[in-house]
């Protein structure tokens, strides 16, 4: 991936926290080359049903929106107010006391002030006020209030998708006013015109045709667990099973497609395999539900809603007791806290027990979906695997809270019970950036594309900075997360801010170090990298 | 999900809670009765120290003016103003006029409950009160007692004239 | 520009209320009407908004998470900020609302060279904040000794502990000291630290210069200009007990002082001061952190256009059969 074109140190001396001279309302928003998204694709926009498909992008002086744009997105606007308590507290309670204000990883990296999560909800805030207020209608713009104009919209796109639902700022909010709410509702109110982003449109085609945002299609997908089978057979010596849509298995197991298509998740799902034939699990995977990450969650909750009904609809296929989640961020954000909203009640299926332990995941009795670091943490906890933690010790590790398994679930420490477990090194982050306090990779949301890659950069700026601190400290090299964004956009971050820091799955850590029965000596990690460095040799 | 009773019953609570003072009121048998300060009915006590308006706002200001004046400047008159001189003395200018505080001080202080620490260190003149009252402060517990007899004003005037 | 406006206006409600207030024939108006139409738009205003609010359901169950969860029962969990039943919430909400919690955790971002960020604790807007809340509280608290009579004994109490150092006659209150040292740093934190002045709206700044004026005219009133208590206490008392009558000689900055908060009052509900409301009502607060155990309900939860297994079936069935994958439908 072709970096920025400025230099880290460039980039950095041009982070000001200056504030222009004018008032925010007559700052009009500037479209510069890596610092937002390209328009989605009319063939998928076309594909999802979504208003107004055509060629047109945020740089064009026309937009081509529907005639009457500013009815769709007021109506829009009074529809969700009736449906979203939250829209309408978070729109009335705010108090701008301005906690939010530099707890924002786009904001710190940045500098520039609508990147404030105040002021990313004042910019819809001040036409709630315009139309839906009697101050915003007798005081005009004294209480607040702008009218919705083209200039408005295009602040809106630009500034929603600068936001990663990350939810830092909520944890500050002394309302716990929650920006991905926020952001998502005006992502929804912007798609009501036509106005969407392609890496979003365009995974959601992708899972909504074939299952997973990748596009594979079902042979590809058994073609790539086959060769990870093999892969893993080449390191291990063990020959394991991947069974794919097999009904009546006892746990379906539904993980991110990057992980059997991307680096490097890929190791984790090697992880993932070597754990599941040791333990002896009778599970599946799903070509139809082979994503687990939910795109359809960055554009509204009707597409999160459609592309999730697959998980429940192929547990309900394959007639297996429960399922469990992969490493990922925003798909357990969905799973946590929407999924049996949505498409439940799951009550064709089983109150989730794990069949090595027998321990009872009551915390997930009702949804039973279980996370991977639960049910792993539970082996380990119990004895049921071996570990050699030396196998992992060419590796120093910290960890990165991705937002949604900490902030959406509070799970803070299953994944460190697991590292602790599987590595001799384990350095964290300082305190402000970890656990519920978090920083985003800086990527998430749909924003992880290359032509938005300086902003990005900008944005995952305070976690590379976190990341650097204990490099430097502890000559930390290897960054753990449980997010397939993460794992995604973390390497090229880490390469362009710090340098020499790894970026792989907790799953990665917990297969390396796991001892298999009738395995062969082992000479390389997951990733072909020797086991033997220097100075570290493994015993 | 609504929640409606929950909300329901946190508005009831709210707006109980903010009227409570016209239900208190209401219901108070007391509420209207207004503070009924007797004044001093003979033929040379018709005048006070300042205007009726003034020592219903300010007295309290010009008593503690008059302390310091008295026990730290040692002045010990006071010139009204119609040129009138005082005594600047409670127990004897105030309360010559005004002998018993809970048919005088007590009506007002009470009402607006602004408690006095002026029975801190001065006698109050309780002797004068009647019934149950009396015998309520002759009992070797009444704390007024105890002050008056640890703390005799000609005791506390000593006191006072030797930082002078 | 946004701070002078509400300079402005809150310099045109004094000098309305001095101006009104002189005329005697306007008692009744400054001293019934206008409390009596304050308070009902207060309450009516509030009851109004909050219904509004609720009118919307809740579809989602999304509370920000600020601890451990519970999950495995040899893993602590935190319940105050992952509350897993009904009381943890309640212990957050309470910590929230009483000793603004989430403000408390308050850090300021600093860039240094390298680049390099630091994060250090910034506790002075909750102590500002708790500063002016509480001593608001306790304030309204204390006014109660003025409406209600015969006087609740926790109010004396409350009288005596706000008023404990006796300095002065008529003693100092504490709360009267740090309610204009609270809103003075608020109003001061928002005029001169340029980022939240960027974002500071007029709305933002009237309550501040409001809130100010009354507690400037009610401490004026208790140590400089004098008024009559009784008076006062003979209005409230009289209102309270729809028996209004308006004594005369209270004095104008009392009418002043009332008036500013009427308008508080009055303001109340159409303003960010429904925070205090609202705060209640958070969904991301409110809720506990039971997602998975308890299946939560969405009234409007619409049927969505969803691809079936079936139709990808059908649309992929020879790839799959080549690929050895089981079929549904041969």
């Amino acid at each position: 991936m072709a970096g920025p074109k400025l230099k880290p140190e460039e980039l950095a001396s041009k982070i000001k926290y200056n504030l222009p001279p004018n008032g925010w309302m007559d700052q009009p928003v500037e479209f510069r080359e890596g610092t937002f998204n390209y328009s989605g694709n009319p063939k998928n926009v076309e594909y999802l049903q979504l208003p107004n498909p055509r060629k047109w992008q945020p740089t064009d002086p026309d937009w081509q929106l529907p005639e009457n744009w500013k009815e769709i997105i007021l109506e829009g606007l009074r529809d969700r107010l009736h449906r979203f308590r939250s829209l309408q507290i978070f729109m009335d309670i705010c108090v701008r006391c301005g906690a939010c204000a530099d707890k924002c990883h786009f904001f710190i990296g940045s500098g520039d002030p609508k990147n404030m999560p105040v002021m990313r909800a004042e910019l819809l805030r001040a036409v709630y006020r315009k139309d839906f207020t009697l101050a915003g209608k007798i005081f005009g713009k004294y209480a607040g209030a702008r009218e919705l104009t083209l200039d408005v919209v295009k602040e809106w796109f630009y500034y929603f998708y600068q936001c990663t639902q990350c939810r830092r700022c909520s944890v500050f909010c002394p309302y716990g006013i929650d920006t991905a709410e926020i952001t998502l509702l005006v992502r929804e109110l912007l798609s009501l015109i036509g106005v969407n982003i392609d890496w979003i449109v365009t995974p959601v085609a992708n899972s909504f045709r074939t299952g997973n945002h990748l596009g594979i299609q079902p042979h590809g997908f058994k073609d790539s667990i086959d060769f990870a089978v093999d892969e893993l057979e080449s390191i291990t010596g063990v020959k394991v099973e991947a069974p794919i849509n097999k009904k009546g298995a006892e746990i379906l197991f539904i993980t991110p497609s990057a992980d059997y298509f991307g680096s490097p998740h890929y190791y984790t799902l090697l992880g993932y395999l070597a754990l599941f034939h040791e333990i002896g699990l009778d599970y599946t995977w799903s070509t139809y539900a082979s994503e687990g990450g939910n795109f359809g969650s960055f554009l509204s909750h009707d597409m999160m809603k459609s592309l999730n009904a697959k998980m429940y609809a192929e547990a309900r296929r394959l007639g297996v007791k429960w399922i469990l989640g992969g490493e990922c961020g925003h798909m357990w954000r969905v799973v946590h806290q929407y999924m049996n909203t949505l498409n439940g009640p799951a009550d064709f299926l089983e109150e989730p027990v794990s069949p090595v332990t027998g321990t009872k995941f009551g915390n997930a009795r009702s949804t039973k979906m279980v996370h991977i670091c639960e049910f792993t943490a539970d082996l380990i906890k119990n004895g049921k695997i071996k570990l050699d933690k030396s196998r992992n010790d060419n590796r120093r590790v910290t960890f990165h809270d991705s937002c949604n398994p900490a902030r959406a679930l509070g799970l803070i420490e299953e994944p460190r019970f697991i590292i602790r477990n599987a590595c001799n090194n384990f350095f964290e982050m300082p305190e402000n950036t970890i656990k519920e306090q978090t920083f985003c990779c800086g990527s998430g949301a749909g924003l992880g594309t290359d032509e938005n890659l300086e902003m990005r950069m900008r944005g995952g700026l305070p976690r590379a900075n976190a990341v650097k601190f204990v490099k430097e400290k502890h000559g930390v090299n290897f960054l753990g997360c449980i997010c397939a964004i993460d794992k995604a956009t973390l390497p090229p971050l880490m390469e362009y801010w710090v340098g020499g820091v790894d970026v792989g799955g907790v799953h990665e850590l917990v297969g390396n170090a796991l001892i298999m029965k009738g395995e062969k000596e082992r000479t390389t990690d997951l990733r072909g990298d020797p086991l033997h460095i220097e100075g570290n040799r493994h015993v | 999900m609504y929640d409606c009773g929950k909300i329901i019953a946190g508005l009831v609570i709210f707006v109980g809670l903010f009227t409570s003072p016209f239900w208190y009121d209401l219901s108070s048998s007391t509420a209207l009765q207004t503070p009924n300060p007797v004044l001093p009915t003979k033929a040379d006590q018709n005048e006070c120290v300042a205007s009726l308006e003034f020592m219903r706002r300010d007295h309290m200001a010009l008593l503690n003016e008059w302390r310091t004046e008295v026990v730290r400047d040692g002045i010990t008159y006071y010139r009204s103003a119609n040129g009138r001189e005082f005594e600047m003395r409670y127990t004897k200018t105030c309360l010559g006029c005004h002998p018993d505080p809970s048919q005088f001080c007590d009506q007002c202080h009470n009402y607006i409950g602004v408690s006095l620490y002026c029975w801190d260190c001065h006698n109050k003149p309780a002797l004068q009160r009647q019934g149950p009252q009396l015998a309520e402060i002759l009992s070797p517990k009444s704390e007024i007692l105890n002050k008056h007899q640890m703390q005799n004003p000609k005791q506390l005037k000593l006191m006072f004239s030797h930082r002078r | 520009m946004n701070a002078i406006f509400s300079l402005v206006a809150v310099i045109v409600i004094i000098a309305a209320a001095f101006l009104g207030a002189s005329i005697p024939r306007l008692d009744f108006l400054f001293g019934v009407v206008f409390p009596y139409a304050a308070i009902t738009v207060f309450l009516a205003g509030i009851i109004y908004r909050v219904i509004k609010w609720s009118a919307s359901p809740v579809p989602f169950h999304i509370p920000t998470v600020a601890g451990q969860q519970k999950s495995l029962p040899w893993i602590k969990d935190s319940p105050l900020e992952s509350p897993h039943n009904t009381w943890g919430v309640i212990g957050r909400m309470a910590l929230e609302i009483l000793f603004f919690r989430s403000l408390f955790r308050n850090t300021k971002m600093e860039m240094k060279s390298g680049p390099k960020l630091v994060y250090g604790s910034s506790k002075y807007l909750w102590l500002g904040a708790i500063a002016f809340h509480w001593s608001m509280l306790i304030i309204v608290l204390r006014h109660l000794r003025l409406f209600m009579q015969p006087i609740p004994s926790f109010v004396l109490g409350l009288d005596s502990l706000d008023g404990f150092f006796q300095v002065g006659l008529p003693g100092l209150y504490i709360t009267d000291v740090l309610i204009l040292i609270a809103l003075s740093y608020l109003i001061l934190r928002r005029l001169t630290v340029r980022r939240i002045r960027y974002f500071s709206l007029a709305s933002d700044y009237f309550p501040l210069f409001l809130l100010f004026s009354i507690a400037g005219t009610g401490v004026l009133m208790r140590y400089f200009y004098r008024i009559d208590l009784v008076n006062v206490k003979e209005l409230a008392v009289g209102l309270f007990s729809f028996h209004p009558a308006v004594p005369q000689g209270t004095g104008v900055l009392f009418y002043v002082h009332l008036f500013l908060v009427c308008t508080l009052l009055a303001y109340f509900p159409f303003s960010k001061l429904m925070h205090m409301p609202g705060i209640f009502l958070s969904p991301t607060r409110n809720l506990a952190n039971n997602s998975r155990m308890k299946r939560h309900v969405n009234t409007w939860n619409h049927p969505v256009r969803v691809h079936t297994y079936e139709e990808y079936e059908d649309e992929f069935r020879e790839k799959m059969r080549e690929a050895g994958l089981p079929l549904d439908k041969e």
